[in-house]
């Protein structure tokens, strides 16, 4: 019986009065294919933020490939190999792209193994990362030079290079054509294949399905439904939270 | 120890006073700071401005400070509009508020100050008017008039805005635009308009703090910064926007400085605020009744 | 640009400065010294905010308080145990680099904006500790007296010339440090933190640290710039070691010089801070700084990239036709 890579363990998060998240239980097995939904509001982000640590977990743990999470800041959990694209792309804007790849390949890559490569290795893999998602033309460009899908894949491409061992994929194709929806989907399946866990949170239903293995929902900070996708997506509770009553 | 009664329960009582005052001055940062999430350091300025504004009028005219003060309110809500305006333009809408936002507002404050001491000079002013001399005596408390008026004028402030802000439509809307900003869009409120009309407001309660403070000490030019710590202080240490919060925390400092300058000397009190603020920053930045 | 590595350009400063010391032998006039030694003290404090302000985003009120604490060692020492000026520098480095390191522990955890409020609340309450502590002086003031001439191994020289050698001397380290740091990994990640601190922490970049060796660099080199500010000025007094023209100068000259490079605060040190002195002697040194002022308010409006940015995209747009 393997361990779970992810673990979440009992996690609540308020802020205020306002219960964000009640008591979260969550595992994600290695090299699995995890989707998580539920409507706006319902604490997906807040949870991607927990386990990420970009927020900090008031009860409960987080426990990822063996050791707990808690207390540890951020750019940590990214040195241990969770590494997250955010929701409203976030680049680096005085940089250009091949330097907004530079940043995790030296602070998270080499801090892992080492400072094995020489510039011109970090310059070869930055341009090969871009290419994996389109934008090696745009190399040398500025981010405020791509549009809004390229941002997206920017964001999936930085969270790539950190090597990571979970990726959590936050909302990455809000607003993307079918062709472009399909295009990510070969690149989250890939990534997959060489190994990389994904926790993909979408609205998408289509992109949910096809490429989930388990579907887990969060409803008003709660999980409501864990299983596999045909199941869930006939599950009342399901039905009820995204149709309404 | 031999604690002096009289003098423990005057300088509480003027503690009273005066942190009513203070919630008075930092109920436009709370606007501000807590709602737009705005650092307009430059408030305290603004003040200042109040004040000279209500010595002008009252040493040239006789007119009573208070009165003066709120027939400039709505002279400050458009000079806050304006402000505001430029801000969003050149910082907001870029997204360069942090540095250059602040860069701006410290430009704002100093020239201000500047300008006041080529105009005004660096001699201390003070108003006249009927209650600023005779005090009201309860036992064995002093309340002089010269802090009781303001204090009563500042509740009334603070009262209005709290009525303000949970009654009227632009008030909560105001209180919508600090939390979530598309909704409001979604409502077809430009939340643009929203922040101007909430800044320009921010700064019309500076006039009547600025009147309200020269009536309780004589200032000078650079008084304003001594208030930069506290209304700040004040502001974090309430949570940043909760208005009764803002109200106890002023309270509560304005009686720590009192007693710290009746006991120690009035040299320690600016330490006080400030210090106050480090501490709070370091071990509770969501203030006591924070989110 | 032309690519200059760093042990060049240390190279090329150390002769400009060289040039800088011979030249200003050669004309000898105190007053002259007097004046330079300001503009090379805004240069190195222009410098060290803009570490911490240009290149990582955060902007520090306070200068004036680790400038005062720079000040204020060399006052304790004067009457504990006198040492020699560089030494004092060094301790001045010390203080100021560990009150910087300390500030932004207890800080650097929360919003820019929040830490920018703590920098000036730090100010007002070290300035209230100095003027209560009675031992360098309080609100009195503490006079040191300045030694006509320094004699050091058989050479005997004017001391204001020895103290323009100074810094210059520490112009000249600050301006090679800003630089080395900018091209470095270390620049590197402020430029993140700059840029979108969330991501950059994300990215697997130890924010807090990277921050934390910003103000204590920045808070040593002015703790350093205000070591020898006593026997400059020869009466030191609360109110002009944490005047209000340091905080706004150390923050005006990087904005209007340009916050991006070493340039920046250089170019802004040396126009803004020859503006004033020759305002101060023409007109009120309040005018003066009234027109930093709004110079700071309208650059930052205008031109938010200040001088270099400006000079920047005229090469620019004169190299495309």
């Amino acid at each position: 019986m393997t361990a779970p890579l992810l673990h979440v363990d009992n996690i609540s998060k308020r802020f205020g009065g306002f219960v964000a998240l009640d008591g979260i239980e969550l595992e994600v097995m290695p090299g699995e294919r995890l989707g998580l939904i539920g409507p706006n509001g319902s604490g997906k982000s807040t949870l991607v933020n927990c386990i990420c640590g970009t927020l900090q977990n008031e009860t409960g743990n987080v426990r990822f490939d063996g050791s707990d999470l808690n207390g540890l800041a951020a750019h940590q959990r990214t040195h241990r190999g969770v590494a997250r694209s955010f929701q409203l792309p976030r680049p680096f804007h005085s940089m250009n792209l091949v330097d907004n790849l530079r940043v995790p390949l030296l602070y998270t890559v080499h801090a892992r193994i080492g400072p094995l490569r020489s510039t011109g290795d970090l310059d070869a893999r930055c341009l090969e990362l871009l290419e994996m998602v389109g934008l090696a033309a745009k190399a040398k460009h500025m981010p405020r030079d791509l549009t809004q899908v390229e941002m997206r894949k920017l964001e999936l491409a930085r969270a790539v290079a950190a090597e990571p061992k979970l990726l959590i994929a936050d909302e990455a194709m809000a607003g993307l054509s079918h062709s472009e929806i399909d295009d990510i989907l070969k690149l989250l399946m890939r990534l997959n294949e060489r190994g990389i866990t994904i926790i993909m949170i979408e609205h998408i239903m289509s992109a949910v399905m096809s490429f989930s293995q388990r579907l887990a929902v969060l409803v008003s900070g709660k999980k409501v439904a864990d299983g596999l996708p045909q199941d869930v997506v006939r599950d009342e509770q399901v039905v009820r939270a995204y149709l309404g009553q | 120890m031999d604690i002096s009664w009289d003098l423990l329960l005057n300088a509480i009582a003027a503690g009273l006073l005066l942190g009513a005052f203070y919630a008075a001055v930092t109920a436009g940062v709370s606007i501000s700071f807590g709602m737009l999430d705005i650092v307009n350091i430059a408030h305290p300025a603004f003040v200042i401005l109040g004040s000279y504004i209500a010595y002008f009028f009252n040493i040239n005219f006789g007119i009573d400070p208070i009165l003066v003060s709120i027939v400039a309110m709505p002279v400050f809500f458009l000079l806050g509009s304006a402000v505001y305006q430029v801000y969003y333009l050149s910082f907001e809408k870029r997204g360069q508020e942090s540095l250059r936002g602040l860069a701006f507002f410290f430009g704002l404050l100093f020239v201000t100050e500047v300008t006041l001491i080529l105009v005004f000079g660096v001699d201390y002013r003070y108003v006249e008017a009927a209650y600023i001399g005779p005090s009201i005596h309860i036992g064995i408390v002093d309340l002089p008039l010269r802090m009781l008026v303001p204090c009563l004028a500042a509740l009334a402030l603070f009262s209005g805005l709290q009525l303000f802000v949970t009654r009227t439509f632009i008030g909560r809307a105001i209180m919508a635009v600090s939390q979530d900003q598309l909704a409001l869009q979604l409502m077809a409120v430009d939340p643009i308009r929203i922040k101007r009309i909430a800044f320009g407001l921010s700064i019309a309660t500076a006039a009547v703090a600025g009147a309200l403070l020269i009536i309780i000490q004589p200032i000078e030019p650079s008084v304003g910064r001594e208030y930069i710590g506290r209304v700040f202080a004040i502001c974090v240490l309430g949570g940043l926007g909760s208005m009764p919060g803002t109200l106890v925390a002023a309270m509560l400092l304005g009686v720590v400085e009192s007693l710290t300058s009746t006991f120690y000397g009035p040299s320690w009190a600016p330490a006080v605020s400030f210090g106050f603020l480090l501490l709070t920053l370091a071990f509770r930045p969501a203030g006591l009744f924070g989110r | 640009m032309i690519a200059v590595n760093t042990a060049k350009f240390s190279l090329i400063m150390i002769a400009a400065g060289a040039v800088v010391m011979a030249f200003a032998h050669w004309v000898h006039v105190d007053y002259l010294y007097f004046a330079s030694y300001t503009i090379l003290q805004f240069i190195v404090l222009a410098t060290a905010w803009n570490i911490l302000g240009g290149y990582c985003g955060y902007v520090n009120f306070g200068s004036a308080a680790f400038f005062a604490m720079g000040a204020y060692s060399s006052v304790f020492m004067h009457k504990f145990f006198p040492v020699p000026i560089p030494v004092l520098i060094v301790i001045g480095a010390l203080v100021s680099g560990t009150a910087g390191l300390g500030m932004g522990y207890l800080t650097l955890r929360l919003r820019g904006s929040f830490f920018a409020i703590a920098t000036l609340a730090l100010a007002v309450v070290l300035q209230t500790l100095v003027v209560n502590w009675d031992f360098v002086g309080g609100s009195r003031g503490a006079y040191i007296i300045r030694p006509e001439e320094l004699e050091f191994a058989g050479i005997t020289i004017n001391y204001i010339e020895y103290l323009f050698f100074l810094m210059l001397s520490l112009a000249v380290i600050a301006l090679i440090t800003a630089r080395t740091i900018e091209r470095s990994q270390l620049g590197f990640g402020f430029a993140t933190i700059r840029d979108d601190e969330l991501a950059a922490e994300a990215s697997g970049v130890p924010t807090l640290r990277v921050k934390l060796i910003a103000t204590t660099i920045s808070g040593a080199f002015m703790g350093m710039a205000g070591a020898p500010f006593p026997y400059y000025i020869g009466y030191l007094q609360p109110s002009s070691a944490f005047g209000l023209e340091y905080a706004v100068n150390s923050i005006a000259m990087p904005m209007i010089g340009g916050t991006t490079s070493w340039v920046g605060p250089l170019v802004g040190a040396i126009l803004l801070g020859s503006a004033q002195q020759y305002a101060t002697v023409t007109i009120s040194s309040a005018v003066n700084l009234l027109i930093v002022g709004l110079m700071l308010v309208g650059f930052v409006i205008i031109a938010p990239n200040g001088i270099v940015g400006l000079v920047q995209e005229r090469l620019r747009a004169w190299r495309k036709p």
